[in-house]
């Protein structure tokens, strides 16, 4: 009941406060969740059912629950300074090894190897149905890398982000509806076409940050599904639109399964390209204005960045790669309808990006692979995913908010003898 | 004349907190702006270097053996590209950012490499990196923070991070620095470190230097002449020596009873 006084405490008073909380909300817990958990009416015969070994479970479930949580909150806060537990020791260790290991030449050369055999050899030994999971999985990367230039690198709270994904497809699905226009054609169409309309919401939401712009932006993705939806004479509103060519080698008839392998290679290319873009654009002078931007923008500005012109490059290259994947979505599933870009899918992409660690490209992959290939595999809890993808979340957030891989900033090598170089010229005339 | 300020004006609401402030700087000198707590002075700062819009008044600046300048309203990335530097008061360092990072922002507007140099890395684009690198390291070892390069700004002791906000200013390549009072928070040896630092960047480095600063020791030994601002009116202009016994200014700091 008194956390400022853990230190004078000993452990096993600590361990008494903790368990007196816990049980405190449980019993809190139980009450709020006893009309639903325990009185069960049925309205067709009017009987009621009183479930009571219900609560049983819930106060058991809330006491544990809360207890770990408490422990590992204690455990956080005390941070380097709480006594290492043989567990603890263990995993340095075990990080140590890691690490050596790491850095073997032969090790790095062999993982590479491995991941490369691995990604060629997937869709060959999963069959379609797990190709098509992956396939999806990847395009979730691409979307998250390229939100990741937003909201990672630029600091801008972007939840709009999956209109640009459906100005993508609908680019492709009505230029091809039209006038026939072949899949490739419609890549670099999709992510211009992304990119625009990306840089067109950024001018009049120049000056807007963090809550503000997230409401904006929020909006223009429900914007732009409400005009999918009901400017029927353009898009076919909700019946969407169907028989959207798959890719295609021209000259090349391929059979639906192969199709599938195909697409899946379209979209590791397309991952590749993007992490080797986002990559650079990183390293670079772009790169340096993004995070000083998102860092403080005030100072970034009083040392001569364009800020508005920041802005918009963040926007314009983080909206390009959803209107690219977006065109392979819509070849892909053949048929797009509004229905497919919910804001639902925005603040998935996002929490792929928080969740992986913002700014980070390997946090990001991981970050899309896990909460589309996970909810994917527990099909079985089908009904409790959202629950538990808000638990993820929130104990995220708590225990590690850099998010699973977190960014790590470069450093820069200065040779002894640049050192001298530069200790010779003295003065500030800089140009040379 | 680096600096022309003429009937500066700043209008917050009713509220006018720069009340037609004339100040003028010469090439080479270092001019102190003091005054009490809410007298105007950052907001002053904030005018000339473009952060906020002043309501009247111009701001005129000439480059040495170039034309004067009009810069009032200009946006404050224009401003600093034109050759005018600052520093905050309360230290607005890029905090996640190693320390060379901070700097190399500083570089930023002397640097021209674009989206497409930065994706396809061509030669112009890496050599300009590189020598963005050196510039950069060039002014950490300036401030003599050069060993911490590779250091999270965040993790700098006080000290080095004022020096930072130095030496981010100075990438920029201004001919007038304008420091919000940069010894703030400092304990007496780090102060007379700073003096000898400002010191060395006028007479090195041929910088004219506008500071903002409440310790009097340093601004009594440093400036050569100082600006007395209270309520956002210009109450007496000098010579270090002056400006000590001016009434005016001894009953802005100390209060109307006191006889001076």
């Amino acid at each position: 009941m008194c956390p400022q006084a853990t230190s004078v405490q000993t452990r096993p008073s600590r361990y008494l406060a903790y368990a007196r909380r816990s049980l405190l909300v449980s019993i809190w817990f139980a009450i709020l969740t006893f009309p639903i958990i325990v009185i069960r009416a049925n309205t067709i015969t009017g009987i009621i059912t009183w479930r009571w070994h219900n609560i049983g479970w819930i106060i058991a479930g809330t006491f544990f629950g809360s207890w770990i949580w408490g422990y590992f909150l204690e455990r956080k806060r005390l941070g380097t300074r709480a006594p290492a537990g043989p567990l603890r020791r263990r995993i340095t260790a075990l990080r140590g090894a890691l690490d050596r290991l790491k850095q073997r030449p032969q090790v790095a050369r062999m993982s590479v190897v491995i991941l490369v055999l691995a990604v060629v050899a997937f869709p060959f030994l999963g069959g379609m149905y797990q190709t098509n999971i992956m396939t999806t999985a990847l395009l979730y990367v691409v979307l998250g890398l390229g939100l990741n230039i937003i909201i990672g690198l630029g600091g801008m709270l972007h939840i709009g982000y999956i209109a640009f994904y459906a100005l993508g497809a609908y680019s492709y699905a009505l230029l091809n509806f039209h006038f026939g226009l072949n899949f490739w054609l419609a890549l670099p169409i999709g992510a211009l076409v992304g990119g625009l309309f990306s840089l067109a919401i950024g001018i009049p939401v120049l000056r807007l940050r963090g809550d503000y712009l997230a409401i904006v932006t929020l909006a223009f993705a429900e914007i732009t599904r409400l005009v999918l939806e009901n400017w029927s004479g353009l898009t076919f509103g909700t019946a969407g639109i169907r028989n959207i060519p798959r890719p295609a080698i021209p000259g090349i008839r391929l059979t639906l399964p192969q199709t599938t392998t195909f697409v899946y290679f379209i979209m590791i290319g397309l991952v590749l390209l993007t992490i080797f873009v986002v990559n650079r654009l990183e390293n670079s002078r772009i790169g340096r204005q993004f995070v000083a931007m998102k860092e403080d923008f005030i100072a970034c500005q009083a040392m001569g960045v364009n800020i508005a012109r920041t802005k918009l490059a963040a926007l314009g290259l983080g909206g390009m790669w959803a209107g690219l994947v977006g065109v392979v979505f819509a070849a892909r599933t053949t048929f797009i309808n509004p229905a497919s870009f919910t804001v639902w899918e925005s603040i998935i992409v996002l929490c792929t990006v928080v969740l992986g660690g913002m700014g980070s490209i390997p946090g990001v992959i991981t970050g899309a692979l896990v909460l589309i290939l996970v909810p994917e595999y527990l099909r079985a809890f089908a009904q409790f995913r959202m629950l538990l993808f808000g638990a993820i979340l929130v104990t995220m957030m708590v225990f590690r908010p850099g998010g699973l891989i977190q960014k790590r900033r470069r450093a820069y090598r200065i040779t002894a003898e640049e050192q001298k170089v530069v200790a010779e010229s003295g003065d500030l005339s800089i140009q040379g | 004349m680096v600096l022309d300020v003429r009937a500066l004006t700043m209008d917050f609401g009713g509220l006018r907190a720069v009340d037609h402030v004339d100040l003028q700087i010469s090439q080479g000198e270092i001019v102190a702006l003091i005054g009490p707590n809410g007298a105007g002075k950052t907001t002053f700062f904030n005018c000339v270097t473009g952060m906020y819009t002043p309501t009247t008044g111009t701001v005129t600046i000439a480059r040495p053996g170039s034309e004067p300048h009009n810069i009032t309203r200009m946006r404050p990335h224009l401003i600093t590209a034109q050759g005018l530097a600052r520093t905050f008061q309360n230290i607005r360092l890029f905090p996640e950012m190693t320390v060379l990072e901070n700097v190399m922002i500083g570089r930023d507007c002397r640097l021209s490499a674009g989206i497409v140099g930065a994706i396809l890395r061509n030669r112009k684009t890496l050599e300009e990196e590189e020598q963005v690198v050196l510039d950069s390291f060039r002014m950490l070892e300036i401030v003599g923070i050069g060993k911490w390069a590779n250091e999270t700004a965040k993790n700098l002791p006080y000290g080095a991070q004022r020096r930072l906000e130095i030496a981010r200013a100075l990438a920029t390549e201004p001919f007038l620095l304008l420091l919000d009072e940069p010894a703030a928070g400092m304990n007496p040896q780090e102060t007379r470190d700073l003096v000898a630092l400002i010191r060395r960047l006028r007479f090195d480095h041929h910088l004219s230097i506008f500071l903002i600063e409440h310790d009097m020791s340093l601004v009594m030994t440093l400036s050569e002449r100082i600006y007395v601002m209270d309520y956002g009116k210009l109450i007496a202009v000098g010579e270090p020596a002056e400006v000590r016994r001016d009434p005016a200014v001894i009953k802005a700091y100390l209060g109307e009873d006191v006889s001076a």
